[in-house]
């Protein structure tokens, strides 16, 4: 599992791996907001933690397709479902490969770009922990997502109409948090359920993607 | 070693041989004949356990098979050894000092998958089943591609190294390799159309 997840980021580093695609895409984004809504400090800091989320939600998607469409073309995934290596654990690391390429960089970055939205000083710490609990849940779900559309053509449209609304409780609690933390409130209750979707997409979609997988190298 | 009872595999849902039946014993080898399209990749993927067979099953110590097929699983962006090396880490087997020669590859050691022209990828393809160890191997057109100096030296590695250490192969291919092997015609085998079973196959 060690081996394919060191390949997994050397080929995701070198030349044509997509690596800080994502992290560019978000900071896009995210720039291009206050040129859209204009100039004032208060709009912004009160829509900032929405943004972010969004944002990196979106830049987190931008990946997914490649998480299996090419070992699924040059033959590598039919050669990993016949190794000792079970799918389910192949799944599992594809997923962290994705979120280690992806999201871990949006999550560092973040911070940076609140300050460009005047993201209320308080609310820092919590758009860290949030962006980290809640990515983990955005790349396995989108690693199941892939594993659906594996072998379309054009999948990845499909791809992102499959998944964008599983994302949809990772967003609300996430941002939910943020906004919280900007406010002074108690953010524990967002942050737990948020943690509670990460924990629960790692226990069960593994599964659920290796059944996929199988049936789609039939 | 592998034995093969009474299979019937489909593909798309339509089944395409039915009732194929053989042996092989350690140290040897069989060869698949047929024309195009009479079912030989379907049987080998359903062999290695890629597909699931419609009726009958194969049989061979468990987690002893290996397929192999045109597509190699080599990654563009890795050199010779680093493709080699990860699909000897995932096997969990070490990098057999040797592999390099025995396929021509050592001036290749160090270029880039995507640098490779279409008979060597082939080479560093089946170098793969020279450091995964597995003994039961499913081989779908192995030397395609391949010059005649180096499907020499595929058939030497199959016959001097892999049989010989008491493996087994079960090959389909259109050559002549110059194995010492039984060959199996799979026309006989071809299903007939109203073999039921597997009609929801399609939808699955």
């Amino acid at each position: 599992m060690i081996a394919l997840l060191l390949r997994d980021l050397r080929l995701a580093i070198r030349a044509g791996g997509g690596f800080g695609l994502g992290l560019a895409f978000f900071l896009i984004v995210v720039v291009l907001v206050p040129f859209g809504v204009g100039p004032e400090t208060e709009l912004l800091s009160r829509i900032a933690p929405g943004i972010l989320w969004v944002a990196s939600l979106l830049a987190a998607l931008l990946s997914l397709d490649r998480i299996f469409a090419l070992d699924y073309e040059d033959g590598s995934l039919a050669l990993l479902a016949t190794s000792p290596l079970p799918l389910e654990g192949a799944a599992m690391v594809k997923a962290l490969a994705h979120w280690i390429t992806t999201g871990l960089p949006l999550t560092l970055a973040a911070p940076a770009l609140g300050f460009l939205l005047s993201l209320a000083p308080e609310a820092y710490a919590y758009l860290l922990i949030s962006l980290l609990i809640g990515t983990p849940a955005l790349s396995m779900i989108g690693t199941f997502g892939a594993a659906l559309t594996v072998g379309l053509r054009r999948g990845g449209l499909l791809l992102s109409l499959l998944v964008l609304p599983l994302y949809v409780p990772t967003l609300i609690f996430g941002a939910e948090a943020v906004r919280r933390g900007a406010d002074g409130l108690d953010p524990t209750g967002a942050l737990m359920l948020m943690a509670g979707i990460t924990a629960g997409s790692f226990a069960l979609l593994p599964f659920a993607t290796a059944a996929v997988l199988r049936i789609n190298l039939r | 070693m592998l034995s093969v009872q009474n299979l019937t595999c489909a593909r798309g849902g339509v089944p395409v041989l039915a009732g194929v039946s053989f042996d092989v014993d350690v140290g040897k080898a069989l060869i698949l004949r047929g024309p195009n399209g009479v079912g030989k990749t379907t049987l080998l993927r359903t062999l290695a356990g890629l597909q699931p067979a419609v009726y009958g099953a194969a049989h061979y110590p468990e987690d002893e098979g290996a397929y192999a097929s045109h597509a190699d699983g080599i990654k563009t962006a890795l050199t010779v050894i680093e493709n080699l090396k990860f699909w000897a880490d995932v096997h969990g087997a070490p990098l057999p000092e040797n592999i390099l020669d025995t396929f021509d590859l050592t001036d290749l050691r160090d270029r880039l998958g995507g640098t490779l022209s279409a008979g060597q990828k082939r080479r560093l393809g089946l170098a793969r089943l020279g450091v995964i160890g597995r003994k039961v191997l499913f081989l779908d057109e192995p030397t395609v591609s391949l010059d005649g100096f180096s499907v020499k030296l595929f058939a030497d590695w199959l016959q001097n190294t892999h049989l010989a250490a008491g493996g087994v192969a079960v090959v389909a291919t259109h050559i002549d390799l110059g194995l010492d092997a039984p060959e199996l015609d799979l026309t006989p085998f071809k299903a007939a159309d109203d073999t039921g079973g597997g009609s929801d196959e399609a939808f699955l």
